[in-house]
């Protein structure tokens, strides 16, 4: 019963998605007003069916409800709590819920707080909102419907993939999607402003606060993924150019693109044929996200859809978004006025150059992940695109933007001082230089790019601490704090890539138990293996008793699961880390007489890679808090004198 | 300079070959440095997101051993890399090697930049020429 009422609320959904979309472009075509008030409650409408829908899904799951074929598919009596609703979204159809879900979530959103939006682009906003939730729900009602019955039901269900069943990758795809969808946001925004024929500076104000929660969780989102890639599979690897981590870095790139160009607009007026562009390329890095994960044209634990039917759909509403966007763009674009002039050395020449960098950066990812599947399409040819190849188009682009980075604050707008900026900076050159000296003058391998890594990654950190110690003891603006933990992110992440890049070292060899081998100044002793039984697993636990300098440190314990309902096993690593430095151990096979292959790593400085996203992400938030404190100012201000 | 750069970023985002005692390496740790350089440019074609050096699948296996079995016999990196790809096609290399088919694929990214640039020069001079008039 539960399942037929998700069923009926997200045909409904369908239905008032629908309205949503009609009637108030009709009513801003008309300057009808009470056609064009039918877009807010609609939106919240179509929010709550869509999470009744999600929710009856999730009833299903978490009841172990076999009869529902896509419960049956995915989930498991036995199955943790967590993963039963994790389970939710780790198919094809029920991730498909939750991105419409966080789709109409945005839309809500506006509809209940954008209070202070001029009526007609609230209606066009949510008017295109709501298309794009119409076309995903009716890809769903028609082609991937979640609520199908089974009859007679099944006695126990097939299982999740057991490297799904862990509890970062639990809550990977909704952070992930709310970034990736979140930027829907700025879409509608731009479609809107583009029907409307109007745009200015408070359309940028508008705007950037969605952005803004977007990119922060698309930020922590691909952060999760790759620390999930880092523990999960076993070498020690965070990012591997793999299509679908792709897919999210794109849309990312093209997000902070964005973020840097509303600034502009906001501020100066200036860039707003450009930065109205980059909202839409940026969602439309998310829909092709979306297809490339969900048609099945990759190969990979993502995607699970396989029929060509959804492809070819998904592919649909992508011409349609995209090319109606870009045609709305073509026609329009020419009559929006271009304002806020400026010099080539000022903020607003930085940012173009930030924009300059990103947007290729984005192409060279963009082309090295369609490049493959486009040439097999057209003659056949199969070639592989991998990190080498990243390496040389992508690296060199993102490297010197990161070296141009800390100038960007210390300009003016309008025109700014460069021989002023570098005497600001002065130091922190000094400090990075030092730090690529004494890397290359006192470590192994002796390499240049190694130097210039750290040099770089120091003159982020150490520029970020200029900013904030240049301004005294005066309170620090949200704004400010933002662009400085976000910059120093950048630093604090390049930190981490380049220790473990570089000093990794790596041991690999077949133990009987009593045995050691040696990593790093470690000794590792292997102790045996025990049979451990989890909730839904058995495993192969083994004991390594790590020790160093003849005393022992601890006592570690990698395994290998065997998940017996869906038949496969999955490699537990153990990591023992000091955010300096990761040991990192993995149990290979079993080998003849009771030996087994042990894998031991040490990735120095790797926990950086993780927490400079998280101080990234932080840095989003600050600016994203300052941002609705001066709002409520605003509005305080305004309410006060009626009183 | 380019091949400056190349070499620089290469170094930098892929991950350096230090030799580890794998159950069957090589004893010449030379030799076996020049195995494990060489998976790690080459993929494995059964997992495809991984590499001939992280790939635990029979065929990775396989051809690991053949790769230090050829060394041993005194064959270059280009000679058995040549084979490979003779064998299993283009897809086996981790990157495409530059040749008609992907020439675009190489040369997009760079494209791309030069094009950016010569928009956004173009755009912002202008913008000060209109500057300078208003003065």
């Amino acid at each position: 019963m539960i399942a037929e009422v998700g069923h009926y609320a997200l045909i409904l959904a369908l239905a008032v998605a629908i309205v949503q979309t009609v009637l108030p472009l009709i009513g801003t075509r008309l300057g009808d007003r009470q056609l064009m008030s039918v877009a807010a409650p609609a939106a919240q409408a179509e929010f709550l069916l869509i999470a009744i829908a999600f929710f009856a899904l999730m009833t299903a799951y978490v009841t172990s409800d076999f009869s529902v074929e896509n419960v049956w598919r995915n989930s498991h009596s036995a199955k943790p709590l967590l993963y039963k609703i994790s389970g939710v979204w780790g198919n094809h159809e029920g991730s498909m819920i939750l991105w419409v879900l966080i789709l109409a979530l945005f839309g809500a959103a506006v509809a209940t707080f954008g209070t202070n939006l001029p009526r007609e682009l609230k209606a066009n906003v949510l008017a295109v909102q709501g298309s794009i939730a119409a076309a995903f729900l009716l890809f769903i009602v028609t082609t991937s419907n979640p609520f199908v019955r089974l009859d007679p039901a099944p006695f126990n269900g097939m299982g999740l993939n057991p490297v799904l069943q862990d509890p970062a990758l639990a809550f990977h795809p909704p952070v992930l999607y709310t970034g990736y969808v979140g930027f829907s946001m700025a879409f509608s925004f731009a479609v809107a402003a583009l029907i409307d024929g109007r745009i200015d500076a408070a359309w940028a104000r508008w705007v950037r606060p969605w952005t803004l929660a977007a990119w922060m969780c698309l930020t922590l989102g691909i952060a999760m993924g790759s620390w999930w890639a880092y523990y999960e599979l076993g070498w020690g690897g965070f990012w591997f150019w793999d299509p679908v981590e792709n897919a999210s870095f794109m849309p990312w790139l093209a997000g902070t693109a964005l973020l840097h160009s509303a600034l502009v607009m906001e501020k100066r007026d200036a860039l707003k044929v450009w930065t109205i562009l980059l909202a839409i390329i940026t969602f439309s890095l998310s829909l092709m996200g979306t297809f490339l994960v969900r048609s099945g044209v990759l190969t990979s634990v993502h995607a699970f859809a396989v029929d060509p039917a959804r492809g070819i759909f998904i592919l649909a509403i992508m011409g349609l978004f995209i090319g109606g966007a870009l045609t709305l763009f073509a026609w329009r674009a020419p009559l929006l006025s271009q304002g806020g002039l400026f010099a080539p050395i000022s903020r607003e020449g930085a940012l173009v150059l930030n924009n300059l960098l990103l947007t290729t950066a984005c192409a060279a990812v963009f082309v090295g992940t369609l490049y493959p599947l486009a040439l097999d399409a057209l003659t056949g040819t199969k070639i592989s695109v991998g990190p080498p190849y990243f390496a040389i188009t992508f690296a060199p682009i993102f490297i010197a933007l990161l070296i141009l980075v800390p100038f960007g604050p210390r300009l003016a707008w309008r025109k700014g001082d460069l021989s002023a900026s570098l005497r600001i900076l002065a130091p922190a050159i000094g400090i990075a230089a030092v730090v690529a000296m004494a890397i290359l003058a006192f470590t192994a391998p002796r390499t240049l790019v190694g130097a210039g890594a750290f040099g770089v990654a120091a003159w982020l950190i150490a520029a970020s601490i200029l900013d904030v110690r240049a301004r005294g003891n005066k309170v620090i603006r949200a704004s400010v704090l933002a662009s400085v933990l976000a910059h120093a992110g950048l630093g604090v992440t390049l930190l981490g890539v380049a220790g473990t890049t570089l000093w990794r070292s790596e041991a690999l060899e077949v133990l009987a138990p009593g045995e050691s081998m040696s990593l790093a100044g470690y000794s590792l002793r292997f102790d045996g293996v025990k049979a451990v039984a989890g909730p839904n697993y058995t495993a192969a636990r083994a004991d390594v008793t790590v020790s160093s300098g003849g005393r022992t440190i601890a006592v570690m314990h990698p395994e290998k699961r065997l998940y017996p309902a869906e038949g496969q096993d999955t490699v537990e690593t153990a990591i023992r880390t000091t955010i300096v430095s990761d040991l990192y151990l993995a149990l290979g096979d079993q080998r003849e007489r009771g030996r087994w292959v042990l894998r031991g790593y040490v990735n120095p400085l790797a926990p950086l890679i993780w927490l400079g996203a998280l101080v990234m992400a932080a840095g989003g938030f600050s600016a994203l808090w300052g941002r609705l404190r001066a709002a409520r100012t605003a509005t305080a201000a305004i309410v006060a004198p009626a009183e | 300079m380019t091949r400056l750069v190349l070499a620089l970023s290469l170094a930098l985002f892929a991950s350096l070959a230090q030799a580890a005692p794998a159950p069957d390496a090589l004893g010449d740790p030379a030799q076996e440095a020049r195995a494990r350089a060489l998976q790690k440019e080459l993929r494995c074609l059964v997992c495809q997101g991984e590499s001939l050096d992280e790939s635990n699948a029979s065929l990775a296996v396989d051809l690991r051993h053949l790769i230090r079995a050829r060394i041993k016999a005194g064959q270059s990196d280009k000679q058995i890399v040549d084979f490979l790809v003779s064998r299993y096609g283009d897809f086996i290399l981790m990157a495409p090697p530059f040749e008609a088919p992907t020439y675009a694929l190489w040369l997009t990214p760079f494209a791309v930049l030069i094009l950016g640039a010569g928009i956004a020069i173009w755009v912002v001079i202008g913008a000060k020429r209109r500057i300078g008039d208003g003065a």
